[in-house]
């Protein structure tokens, strides 16, 4: 079955993103393909490659790179969310003229209609969120 | 491209938090791309369509003319809860869009007739 | 279809508005919301009641992770995080209720 996953709140502060990444992982086991993850709302927080957790804490934002390199997951963070909150790729730094990029690997950024393209390509779309 | 039925629920209020907001963007662009799009307020959900948001105040844009103006985008099917109405001492009369009134278990047999539920 | 709550229903009123919409199909309990699935919670006997129309899940982590698991209503099953997939793959349509 082909699987969408929305994401609605960033890390540490909502089990929404440990509870999605926990579903997706094992969605995969079951064979299960996942066609896309986005994030929205805080759930972009989840794509910046500065969080620095405490060594004996997960790392949530590696743990989505990590998941997306093993199975080729197509991790995307709403552009329109990302710019109201400061997750930013090269393509956004170089638009807005902004000194510095955040995206973790693995990660993209476009718009929501990705989202809705997502719902349509699948044949169940699941929410995290607060 | 094929047509899907998108039901945005809504069920928090607007301005305490960004769902709201966010979650007209969803609508819109799901009009955009032609899908089946209905709305649905429910719980605190119903006070996102109170007529006369006065933002000035609190420095942040009002967003109910965006309510408004779905019916521009072919968007028309707006569900609102009876019962989380009457909870909160509103009727239609205090909405700032004509919607449809619905009981709970109605409008939960409509949720059971769409592709996708996505919920803010 | 697929109800996920993820609210302590003394919180919020997710749990109740989803008992008086869902009219029929399974609710999933998971986070906060494994709370309603521990015996003695003001909710247990709506839960029950409910049980007659809906299956009612809880995931197992999540109620381990809060130390309610010996608590759990009866009627009420647990479900890992595969057991999650296995109930969104099995309901045509799902909806979280944030």
């Amino acid at each position: 079955m082909i699987l969408s996953i929305l994401v609605n709140e960033g890390p540490y502060t909502h089990q929404a993103s440990d509870s999605a990444y926990q579903f997706a992982a094992a969605a995969l086991a079951k064979g299960h393909e996942i066609f896309r993850v986005f994030f929205y709302h805080d759930g972009v927080n989840n794509g910046t490659r500065l969080t620095t957790p405490p060594q004996d804490d997960r790392n949530i934002v590696s743990r989505w790179s990590k998941l997306g390199e093993e199975h080729k997951l197509d991790l995307v963070v709403c552009v329109a969310a990302a710019q109201r909150r400061g997750i930013v790729d090269e393509g956004e730094a170089r638009r807005n003229g902004k000194d510095a990029t955040n995206l973790a690997p693995g990660f993209r950024i476009s718009g929501l209609g990705q989202l809705i393209e997502a719902g349509i390509q699948s044949d169940r779309t699941v929410t995290f969120g607060d | 491209m094929t047509t899907k039925k998108f039901m945005i629920v809504n069920r928090k209020a607007p301005y305490g938090t960004v769902y709201a907001l966010e979650s007209l963007e969803v609508v819109l662009i799901g009009a955009a791309f032609e899908q089946d799009v209905s709305l649905a307020f429910m719980d605190d959900g119903v006070y996102q369509l109170k007529k006369g948001h006065q933002t000035k105040g609190i420095g942040m844009k009002a967003f109910e003319k965006t309510y408004g103006a779905l019916e521009d985008y072919d968007v028309t099917k707006l569900y609102v809860d009876q019962e989380s109405m009457a909870a909160r001492g509103l009727t239609p009369e205090d909405l700032c869009v004509p919607v449809e009134m619905m009981p709970r278990a109605d409008l939960g047999k409509l949720m059971e007739d769409q592709d996708v539920v996505l919920s803010f | 279809m697929l109800h996920i709550v993820n609210k302590s229903p003394l919180e919020r009123p997710s749990l109740d508005t989803v008992l008086q919409a869902g009219a029929d199909g399974a609710i999933l309990l998971i986070e906060d919301g494994v709370y309603a699935a521990t015996r003695g919670n003001a909710v247990e006997d709506r839960l029950k009641k409910a049980m007659g129309t809906l299956k009612v899940y809880a995931l197992g982590p999540d109620l381990d992770a809060r130390g309610v698991a010996d608590r759990l209503t009866e009627g009420v099953t647990v479900v890992g995080y595969d057991g999650f997939v296995d109930l969104v793959a099995e309901y045509k349509t799902n909806q979280s209720w944030l």
